[in-house]
């Protein structure tokens, strides 16, 4: 996808983090004093009675990235987002939103930022009972003081984002789970933020309707382009959505990189427990197998994308006779694809790579 | 097995413990008599001594001294009075709330000022198009006919009087309760506080808060309507911060980053969305206010339940019948009317026509017209005397007490020897030997028993608060008549258990029954608790059976309804599981439903415990000998204050004692079962 190059073209991160840590218990601060930089030592800090949620995470998301969390419960994931939201209060580190020192900011700059840069989706839906459909979502605009004719025009609009169209006077008890969401995703759009937070916000619904969901999802950032932080606790759900994969055990990210890299170089044993049950094909692109040009080969008349993913062209190019060239953006012949390499990853067991 | 053990160590130290009087093991010396006249003394000291004054008297004409606390409290008083009054002329017709802004000379020379009262026809035409706007046609039946009924039936007026305290101190008691709960949710030391303070208030018997209140604030419809506050504002505390504690984090969170400030917060999400609860408090407030009308009738508050009570002394059995009606239907549609708005949902966004959407008022306006149309063709036909189209007086309307009465003369002739043989037999073999046996109980025994059984439920730590709290009692001079209300109050108990729980076993095997039975619960709990003993009095006569037999009708509601709740909540899933397993139907009760349904049926028993409490102490109004008959007595003596407020603390604290034996066991219980 051409998101990877527009990444790079903004120097700024929109969000950056730096050893940022969540200690819960009411000594957590002298404790994190104590120690000397890096990961602390969890147990020791139980023993104080103190609980790490989040140990020490560093990283950027730059605009317009879909950095997904993933991390099984308890894993701090959802921890480091309430941080960056600000939802709790981070015991150590730096925590910058545009550049915005965040943990610096006072209540009523909080609240500016979030009326105008941030948007948060939460698993259990959160929708206000006693609002209808288009109330809930003109909400963020009306406590901003939008008055409630424009609210209600802006409300209308996301309404037909999310495809609601016709239940804009319904009550949230009267929607399915996944109609519910529609709304606590409209809402969270409502303001136009440049920040979209998202709390597992598909775990609660059904494994067809959370199937809709992703699509809806990508269909929406296609559109939107905002920068996004998605914790989720499923891995298919974090390879099939994301652009870089933070995998998050007993608060500490453990490995960081896209899902390619993660699929193929898992960093520790626990990612690698994620991985090996992953079939490679729907997660590789045909960069990641092919070799390089080797101008004495005949090639085939076939030509695939450089960032095509190796179930969607495995068919095709495995019904050539001969090596099938691939190509980037500007249909320049970058490598070539051989069958073998493709046979490799569709049926090739165990963990090695699919290189020898 | 403890529990033998306690029982068998009580009843050791029961019979060895000499009966003397200067043995401190028999009874404990009256340390704290002097409670009460500390509590005197205080209330002397701010009404009448404390920060005074100089203030303008404008019949004298001169300077007086007066104290800065009594100043407040008479003002509060008169803007209730005022207010009181205000609504009751609205209904009622009159000029006195309009004579305050003009002089009575002005008054006089503008008779015009009057302001009409409203035909009956219309009042009725009125309550029938709330109750058809907030639920429907039901409703409108219902309450148009139990309206109906106040008007034809002559109870109008006082049933206005009584409305007219509901009408002034729920919003009162909303605003307070609203407030200290959202202080209470916000702040978790002042909760901590608000708890227990709330549980003696609302275990405090109705009648002590008359004395203290009528010191400060004198006697009349004011004195009644600040001491219906003092007891319905609680349960709106209650629910306000469980309401509030209710809403998921998430909302709350995603109120935050709405972008929400604090007060948004709190007005925009966290309020509407603990609405329901909000709502059921506001429905505890009438009910409360509606138990509240009796007693108040005793510091002077106007009403039905002041006539009620007159009733009552003078064992006019019909006309108590009559007037217990009216305080029944208007509790019961109140109740509907509050639930109902409770349970409806505001429609934003229908597109309605002026017409459309100001029908009812429309309506209600056009029906007064007729209305008094209607009055004015009565009074061309009613030449002479009452005007029956426009308004039936007090006393003069339709009534069937002849009948009543007659009735009971009958029934009374007809049964007489059955019941008084019952009632001699209740009281000589069952009452009589129940209570020398609590009276022969030595005070140390009563500690064994008691912090014994504190001790094996919550360790040391109960063992203390309950120790504790009858301490306080134990060191009074009303040990033994607290002795006798614990007896009453034990044998009231105990019979409602066993009753509540059979008939709600019975009930629970069957989805109809449990429904049933559920509703008629509902529907006998709205009722207040003085109204069970009209008819018990025409039973039995003024004895202590009626009041038992009032306490255990009155505290089997809990009983059964904690016990048929408790039942049905045990997961089906357990059910098939021991159907599979081949259980009948009685080993399925005693195996399954019973140990897991128990925690739950326990905090029934603890209600009980309170209603049985309530309903005793009632009792002196029909003459009792416990702490009841005391509290009572002190309305109408000197330095009454102390001792009301006293005797009333300890019956709260033998309730809160019972409550912290049976909350405590329950929890325990629910944890080890694994139950929320």
């Amino acid at each position: 996808m051409a998101s990877n190059e527009h990444l790079s073209t903004d120097p700024q991160p929109v969000i950056q983090c730096d050893s940022v840590f969540k200690i819960f218990g009411d000594r957590a601060k002298e404790k994190l004093a104590e120690v000397q930089g890096g990961i602390v030592d969890a147990k020791a800090f139980q023993e104080a009675g103190c609980i790490v949620g989040v140990n020490n995470a560093s990283f950027n998301v730059t605009r317009g990235e879909k950095l997904i969390i993933m991390g099984l419960s308890g894993s701090g994931k959802s921890t480091l987002l309430r941080c960056i939201s600000r939802l709790t209060d981070a015991t150590a580190g730096r925590i910058l939103i545009e550049g915005q020192d965040l943990l610096a900011m006072n209540d009523k700059q909080l609240i500016e930022l979030r009326r105008e840069t941030m948007g948060m989706v939460f698993q259990s839906f959160a929708l206000l009972p006693h609002k209808t459909v288009l109330e809930n979502i003109a909400f963020p605009l009306q406590v901003k003081g939008v008055s409630t004719q424009d609210s209600v025009k802006k409300a209308m609009d996301m309404v037909e984002l999310v495809g609601l169209q016709g239940r804009e006077n319904y009550f949230p008890r009267e929607l399915s789970g996944g109609q519910q969401q529609r709304v606590g995703i409209a809402r969270s759009l409502a303001v136009e933020p440049d920040i979209w937070f998202l709390d597992e916000p598909f775990s609660a619904l059904d494994p067809l309707i959370r199937k809709e969901m992703q699509d809806e999802f990508l269909r929406l950032q296609s559109v939107l382009n905002k920068t996004i932080l998605f914790v989720t606790h499923d891995f298919d759900e974090a390879l099939r959505l994301a652009d870089r994969i933070a995998i998050m055990k007993d608060g500490i990210i453990e490995q960081l990189d896209t899902p390619a890299n993660i699929v193929l170089n898992p960093a520790t044993e626990y990612v690698q427990k994620f991985t090996e049950d992953v079939p490679r094909e729907k997660v590789l692109r045909i960069e990641s197998v092919m070799d390089p040009v080797d101008s004495s080969e005949t090639f085939s008349n076939l030509k695939v994308s450089k960032d095509a993913i190796i179930e969607t062209v495995a068919e095709a190019v495995l019904s050539e006779q001969h090596p099938v060239p691939v190509s980037n953006e500007n249909n320049e012949v970058v490598g070539v694809l051989h069958q073998s390499k493709v046979i490799h990853v569709l049926f090739g067991r165990g963990t090695d790579k699919p290189h020898q | 097995m403890q529990f033998g053990l306690l029982a068998i160590i009580f009843l050791f130290s029961y019979h060895f413990v000499p009966h003397s009087e200067t043995s401190y093991f028999w009874r404990l010396p009256p340390l704290l008599k002097e409670f009460p006249g500390w509590i005197n003394t205080l209330l002397d000291n701010l009404m009448f001594q404390w920060l005074a004054v100089d203030v303008w008297d404008p019949v004298w004409k001169e300077y007086e001294q007066r104290p800065v606390f009594r100043i407040i409290t008479r003002a509060i008083g008169s803007a209730i009075l005022f207010v009181i009054i205000f609504v009751r002329e609205l209904f009622l017709g009159g000029a006195q709330t309009i004579g305050a802004f003009f002089s009575d000379s002005f008054l006089s020379a503008n008779k015009w000022l009057y302001w009409p009262a409203l035909p009956w026809t219309a009042i009725v035409a009125g309550a029938a198009i709330l109750g058809y706007q907030l639920q429907g046609a039901r409703l409108a039946l219902l309450s148009g006919i139990g309206v109906g009924y106040l008007c034809i039936f002559g109870q109008w007026e006082p049933s206005l009087e009584t409305l007219s305290f509901v009408l002034v101190c729920a919003p009162i008691c909303f605003v307070f309760g609203l407030g200290f709960g959202i202080w209470g949710y916000m702040n978790r030391s002042v909760e901590a506080a608000l708890q227990p303070l709330l549980n003696t208030m609302q275990t405090m018997p109705h009648f002590s808060y008359l004395i203290p209140v009528m010191v400060l604030f004198g006697v009349g419809d004011h004195a009644g309507a600040v001491a219906t506050i003092i007891f319905a504002t609680p349960p709106m505390i209650r629910l306000t911060i469980l309401g509030l504690k209710k809403v998921s984090p998430d909302i709350v969170d995603a109120g935050a980053m709405s972008g929400c400030t604090k007060s948004q917060l709190l007005f925009k999400v966290l309020i509407p969305t603990a609405r329901t609860d909000i709502l059921i408090g506001v429905n505890q407030v009438i009910m409360q206010c509606l138990a509240m009308t009796t007693v108040a009738a005793f510091i002077g508050a106007k009403g039905l339940g002041f006539n009620l009570k007159v009733a009552l002394n003078s064992l006019e059995i019909g006309k108590a019948s009559e007037i217990g009606l009216c305080v029944v239907l208007i509790a019961v549609i109140l109740d509907k009317y509050s639930l109902a708005w409770a349970n409806k949902q505001k429609d934003y966004f229908s597109d309605l026509s002026f017409f459309e959407k100001y029908k009812p008022y429309i309506g209600f306006i056009l029906l007064t017209l007729v209305a008094f149309l209607l009055s004015y063709l009565g009074a061309l036909y009613f030449q002479d005397g009452i005007n029956y189209l426009y308004y039936v007086p007090f006393d003069k309307g339709f009534t069937i007490s002849p009948f009543i009465d007659a009735g009971v003369d009958w029934f009374w002739e007809a049964f007489f020897p059955y019941l008084n043989a019952f009632n001699v037999w209740l009281i000589t073999s069952v009452l009589v030997p129940m209570r020398d046996a609590y009276l022969g109980m030595p005070v140390f025994s009563t500690f064994i028993l008691v912090m014994g059984a504190g001790y094996i439920v919550g360790g040391v730590r109960s063992a203390v608060i309950i120790g504790g709290l009858i301490l306080f009692i134990a060191l009074s001079e009303y040990w033994d008549r607290a002795l006798i209300t614990a007896y009453m109050a034990t044998f009231a108990v105990l019979i409602s258990a066993v009753l509540g729980i059979v008939v709600g076993s019975i009930s629970a095997q069957n989805r109809f029954a449990s429904k049933t039975i559920l509703s008629v619960c509902d529907f006998f709990q709205t009722f207040p608790s003085f109204i069970y003993l009209i008819p018990v009095i025409l039973l039995f006569g003024i004895t202590d059976t009626s009041v038992m037999i009032a306490a255990i009708v009155y505290a089997v509601i809990p009983a059964t309804r904690y016990t048929v709740e408790g039942l049905n909540s045990v997961p089906t899933s357990l059910h098939e599981a021991g159907t599979m397993s081949g259980v009948s139907r009685l080993q399925r009760w005693m195996n399954i439903e019973l140990p897991l349904a128990v925690p739950h049926i326990m905090l029934g028993i603890n209600q009980t415990v309170v209603f049985a409490l309530v309903m005793v102490i009632f009792g002196a109004l029909i003459g009792t000998i416990d702490l009841g008959q005391l509290i009572m007595a002190s309305l109408s003596k000197k330095g009454g204050a102390g001792i009301g407020l006293t005797l009333g603390i300890f019956v709260a604290f033998m309730c809160l004692a019972v409550d912290n034996l049976i909350q405590t066991w329950a929890k325990e219980r629910k944890k080890a079962l694994g139950i929320d």
